[in-house]
């Protein structure tokens, strides 16, 4: 099976990431995830080794975004979307499902899109719990 | 395709009598194609060597640039056919916000620190952010990609026929990350090394000087090793040898980096030191 390379900003984000202790995760130009860190897998309940890669409709519906009452949100104007669409910063607060129970738990999302001079590479996007940030614990 | 090595020393030019051997020019590597068509990476101090021993000029030239750190691009006001009307120059470079590739270069190649401006040269030069994808000179196929080092720095492959070369002058793939490690396809670079008939890698550093040296954008002979080992490429030629790396010092990393090689399970005589004169035909 052919290997498929990742262009640098996207190796280069994977490897800031991976020793971040914010959850945080990648993705490519469409939205696909590409990787989450192990802070990130801890937040999920679910490790990346265990989840992989998966394509932007398949990741919303396990993990979110859902509103408080756990309904899908459509992503085009979530932080998400807003980045890969305007080439900016962008951030948000929503719900994610946790894999270990099943729980919604409300994040703040902050995406930052990953851009070349002519072309997207995808985004790299932290997150962390709304109840964390509140209380200054991260 | 014919490979010659015209400079091969980093970070500065180095005429000490004992660096000759390997050679004190800065990168500067020509590749010539079966039709004739001449390809030149880098424009190292290496590049007025390599317009001395032309004969005859081909009348069009591809010059690829890595990047534009003076080392890589020292040479080219001293390259002989841009002062010949007659030539037809191509000088690709790394893309980057703001700025035109001319008017990068210029910053350097302008007064007060060149007498001649770059678009003041006789030839007709063109100058042109590399093509995204891949694109056909000459009946070769040439692929670039941004990698790991200071600064918005490409590698190459070129490739005709069945052989591939693939050019890294400048390159840290290890930083922030295990190469022995790392998933496939994670790796600054793979994408361009992967099955190479050849590999020219950067290996600047020893391994016990590279901890003092981390983030320079540079490599150690041990992680050139490791990337060349698992990029399968079948040929690894280590380059951008360090201005304090005398001859008899070079001798050492290719005596280390051989054995390191042959560990890997490759064959050691498939490793080499690029020196100045010396040619490869892939």
């Amino acid at each position: 099976m052919s290997v498929e390379h990742q262009p640098l900003l996207l190796v280069q984000g994977r490897n800031l990431i991976t020793g971040l202790a914010l959850p945080a995760l990648l993705t490519d130009p469409d939205g696909g995830l590409l990787f989450f860190n192990d802070a990130a897998g801890t937040l999920l309940g679910r490790s990346f080794e265990e989840v992989g890669r998966l394509p932007r409709d398949d990741w919303g519906r396990q993990f979110g975004p859902f509103d408080k009452e756990g309904r899908p949100l459509a992503t085009d104007h979530l932080p998400l979307g807003n980045a890969l669409r305007e080439g900016r910063p962008a951030q948000g607060r929503f719900h994610v499902r946790l894999a270990a129970n099943g729980e919604l738990r409300e994040v703040e999302v902050s995406a930052i899109p990953l851009l070349e001079p002519d072309h997207y590479e995808g985004a790299l996007i932290v997150f962390w719990p709304v109840e964390a940030a509140a209380s200054g614990t991260r | 395709m014919q490979v010659r090595f015209w400079g091969v020393r980093g970070s500065v030019a180095v005429p000490n009598a004992n660096m000759l051997g390997y050679g004190g020019n800065t990168s500067c590597v020509e590749v010539t194609l079966a039709d004739g068509t001449e390809i030149i990476l880098d424009a190292g101090t290496g590049i007025r060597e390599l317009a001395a021993g032309r004969t005859p000029h081909a009348s069009k030239v591809q010059i690829l640039l890595t990047h534009l750190h003076l080392d890589h691009i020292q040479g080219l006001l001293f390259f002989g056919p841009l002062f010949d009307p007659t030539s037809e120059i191509t000088v690709y470079g790394p893309p980057a916000p703001g700025p035109n590739l001319d008017q990068r270069l210029a910053r350097y190649l302008s007064a007060p620190l060149s007498p001649v401006d770059l678009h003041e040269l006789p030839a007709s030069v063109e100058f042109a952010p590399c093509p995204r994808g891949e694109w056909e000179v000459g009946g070769a196929r040439i692929q670039a990609a941004i990698v790991a080092h200071r600064g918005v720095t490409l590698g190459y492959r070129i490739t005709e026929g069945e052989s591939t070369l693939c050019y890294l002058p400048d390159h840290e793939p290890a930083l922030g990350t295990s190469l022995a490690d790392a998933d496939a396809g994670w790796i600054s670079g793979s994408g361009l090394a992967d099955g190479a008939t050849a590999l020219i890698h950067d290996a600047q550093y020893r391994d016990e000087e590279y901890p003092s040296f981390v983030g320079w954008g540079h490599s150690r002979v041990s992680d050139t090793v490791t990337f060349a080992s698992r990029a399968n490429a079948q040929r690894l030629i280590l380059f951008h040898h360090d201005p304090g790396h005398d001859d008899a010092t070079l001798d050492e990393i290719g005596h280390e980096a051989r054995q390191s090689w042959d560990h890997a399970g490759r064959d050691p005589a498939t490793l080499s030191l690029a020196a100045e004169g010396t040619t490869l035909t892939l």
